[in-house]
């Protein structure tokens, strides 16, 4: 999984490209945590290119959540691939990560 | 009478053969010239090996007198397979099959999926069988086994009359072999392939008398007359017994690699540094656990099923533990979240992860243990579902585009017996163009390399040795590209450069050799009773470049894993004018031969060449150039013209 990120005018766009899972869910973690403690606290992930999401993968979505709260900020997220739908709706997580069609979205109303 | 004659000349051929080979190899090679000295003594040994196992052969040639009657109430599915065939001739075929007087059922199975050949199947009352669900695109097909595979699986007869798309049958051939059927053991009874549009002189040498006589009468005599695709009556419980025994075989196989390879699964995915988390760390002694102990299970002889059901009980149990506490994290972050502000999380509270979500997060499309790919892989070689396959059954060997002969070498090799019915009951239309005639020999020639290198039958348990040498025997006789290449390159260097792979053509020479010679053309003489023979061996020489492609690409194909450029017969005659690029190799052989015979003349003129060697010489390049001409006619061969030619040849 690679992972990016970009600073935008109000806020900061984390791509998170491959398979959000066991292995590559803690590195996701300790990025967007960095990218908190460089500055942004408003974060929209963008999973257009996340394929797949595994319970870690969610597990590390909502920690990052909980990470820019606690900055406070939010976090949200764009562009949700199928399978990663399914988990979210399966889980009730969508009432918690509204999903937004894309990244420039995410913030447009606050 | 004929048996007893047969014999003696079997012994005589042997006789003076060895006596032959044994002068060649002891006393007359020319070491100065070993490098064409070798293969050709190599190439002359091959060629009594090939003799011998066809004497062998014939040495039990076994005449049947017919078979008794047949019990009423056997029930009798007719298959009629096709792929692309004309649908005049699959009609044709099926309707003649419909006629069989002994009670059946006829079905035509149709791996092109024609609707139009379904409404007529279903227009006349056939039966009507294609591909199920199961097979999907990225499972492996295996052509025309596995068009049959599937059709076994809906259907119920007791045994199952097979016939190609072009083979039209007798009413009374399931009476007439049925009988042989009463004896237990018997599970295949084969007729010959007879072709209807093949003129007298045979130019394409479609039909094959010798194989369809003396030589699986001699087979039939070891109990190893074998599967030649159509034409030919299976018992049903010996071919689902076949694919039992192969899906046991193969789960066992597949499940014992898997246990190999987990160990090494496990340590590198504990030595990679992505897995830090205790928990995952758990997990991996868990599965470690539940492989080491299946492994015992497996080697205690426990039932496949129940152990790879065990690990898998244990693993599932373990991700699930994975799963409760990354749900676990996650709930625990959201009370932290909501005790921080409430109201973004939403009215109702924080959501809760209901268990069903933890189950189908925890099943094996979504598990997390899916991350550590080399353990998952492990893992999903862990079942007996054989999920590679279409279906875990699969009755005819598929290890072989010639999935015929292997079958029959696996029925043979669990105790069955087959025999081999000398009557033409089916008449079929052979290819009437030599395009379509080389790809259709290619690809028997591919197929039986195949089985050879895949399940050499010297090698397997169960046959009787009679039996593997009579299976080596049909193999054997595709190796002979490489020998006819040496016969043909021995005359052009004797007769262009002077040398000469014996030590002297003398009368130690002759007086070994002719005597050989005649005796071999007499045991074919004896053996096929007036049968023309001469047609088949031209083209067992002639052929050389097919052979020899045929050898190599299944070569590849078996050890590399190559696809073999395999191709369906066509049915139809190919159009377009004669192609002599078909067959480049062997009119550059022909000029070859030729030149070196007119080089060698000259030589001899001035002086250069002595008399003896040159006349033999030019007597062999002679010989060649004969056996290739087949070829020319071959090109020229314009398909079958019914019209100049009496219809009924059934006497010959």
């Amino acid at each position: 999984m690679e992972f990016s990120y970009e600073v935008k005018d109000t806020y900061a766009e984390v791509k998170a490209d491959g398979r959000l899972n066991m292995v590559s869910a803690p590195k996701l973690r300790e990025f967007v945590t960095d990218v908190i403690a460089g500055g942004s606290n408003r974060i929209v992930v963008n999973l257009e290119h996340t394929a797949f999401m595994d319970s870690s993968g969610l597990g590390a979505l909502i920690g990052c959540l909980k990470a820019a709260r606690q900055a406070g900020g939010d976090l949200r997220i764009a562009a949700v691939q199928p399978q990663v739908n399914m988990v979210l709706k399966l889980t009730s997580m969508d009432k918690v990560l509204t999903a937004y069609p894309t990244a420039g979205e995410a913030f447009s109303n606050d | 009478m004929t048996r007893f004659w047969t014999r003696v000349v079997v012994v005589l051929t042997v006789l003076t053969g060895l006596n032959y080979i044994a002068w060649r190899w002891a006393a007359s090679l020319n070491w100065d010239a070993w490098w064409i000295a070798l293969p050709l003594v190599v190439a002359e040994t091959y060629s009594l090996i090939d003799v011998m196992l066809f004497g062998m052969t014939v040495w039990k040639l076994k005449i049947r007198a017919g078979a008794p009657q047949p019990p009423h109430d056997a029930t009798v599915d007719v298959f009629i397979t096709t792929y692309n065939e004309d649908l005049d001739m699959v009609l044709t075929t099926a309707l003649a099959a419909q006629k069989i007087r002994h009670p059946h059922s006829t079905w035509i199975l149709d791996d092109g999926a024609r609707p139009e050949l379904q409404a007529l199947a279903e227009q006349h009352g056939l039966g009507y069988v294609t591909r199920s669900g199961d097979w999907t695109k990225e499972l492996p097909r295996h052509a025309k086994a596995g068009n049959l595979n599937n059709a076994l699986m809906v259907t119920h007869g007791e045994f199952l009359l097979i016939l190609d798309a072009d083979q039209i049958p007798e009413p009374d051939i399931l009476e007439k072999t049925l009988g042989y059927f009463n004896n237990r053991r018997v599970a295949l009874v084969q007729t010959p392939q007879y072709f209807s549009n093949v003129p007298a002189s045979d130019p394409l040498g479609s039909q094959a008398p010798l194989f369809y006589g003396p030589i699986q009468q001699g087979k039939d005599g070891w109990n190893a007359a074998f599967f030649c695709g159509s034409n030919a009556i299976l018992r049903r419980e010996a071919l689902m017994q076949l694919g039992l025994v192969g899906y046991v075989k193969e789960t066992g196989k597949s499940i014992r690699r898997a246990l190999a390879a987990s160990r090494a699964a496990i340590r590198q995915a504990r030595k990679s540094a992505d897995v830090e988390s205790p928990l995952v760390a758990e997990v991996l002694d868990e599965v470690e656990a539940a492989t080491r102990e299946a492994q015992e299970e497996v080697d205690a002889g426990r039932p496949l099923s129940e152990v790879t059901y065990r690990v898998r009980r244990r693993v599932d149990a373990a991700v699930q533990t994975l799963v409760e506490a990354d749900v676990a994290a996650l709930q625990a972050d959201l009370e932290e979240i909501a005790a921080m502000e409430l109201a973004h999380v939403g009215e109702s509270g924080v959501p809760v992860v209901a268990d069903g979500a933890v189950q189908r997060m925890s099943a094996r499309d979504w598990s997390p243990l899916g991350a550590l790919e080399s353990v998952q892989a492990v893992l999903d070689a862990l079942t007996v579902e054989r999920s590679n396959e279409a279906q875990p059954v699969m009755p005819l060997a598929t290890i072989s585009v010639t999935e015929d002969m292997a079958t029959a070498m696996r029925m043979h090799a669990m105790g069955w017996e087959s025999v081999y019915h000398h009557e033409i009951l089916a008449y079929g239309l052979a290819p009437e163009d030599l395009k379509t005639m080389l790809t259709q020999r290619l690809r028997w020639a591919q197929g039986t390399i195949q089985v050879l290198l895949r399940e050499n039958p010297l090698v397997q348990k169960g046959l009787k040795l009679g039996q593997r040498l009579m299976y080596f025997a049909t193999m054997w006789t595709y190796l002979s590209g490489f020998a006819a290449v040496i016969y043909f390159a021995a005359p052009i260097i004797y007769l262009l450069l002077g040398i000469l792979p014996v030590s002297s053509l003398s009368w130690d020479f002759f007086i070994r050799f002719i005597p050989f010679m005649v005796v071999n053309q007499l045991l074919f003489a004896v053996a096929g009773r007036g049968i023309p023979t001469w047609r088949g061996q031209q083209y067992s020489l002639a052929l050389f470049p097919t052979w020899i492609k045929a050898c190599t690409t299944a070569a590849r194909n078996v050890w590399f894993g190559r696809p073999l450029g395999f191709a369906v017969t066509p049915k139809a005659r190919q159009s377009g004018g004669p192609s002599w690029s078909l067959i480049r190799p062997q009119i550059v052989v022909s000029v070859l031969l030729a030149v070196a015979a007119v080089v060698g003349i000259m030589r001899l003129a001035t002086g250069l060449a002595e008399p003896l060697g040159t006349l033999v010489n030019v007597f062999w390049v002679a010989f060649d150039l004969v056996v290739l001409s087949i070829l020319v006619r071959a090109v020229l061969y314009k398909g079958y013209e019914p019209a100049a030619e009496p219809a009924n040849r059934e006497e010959s």
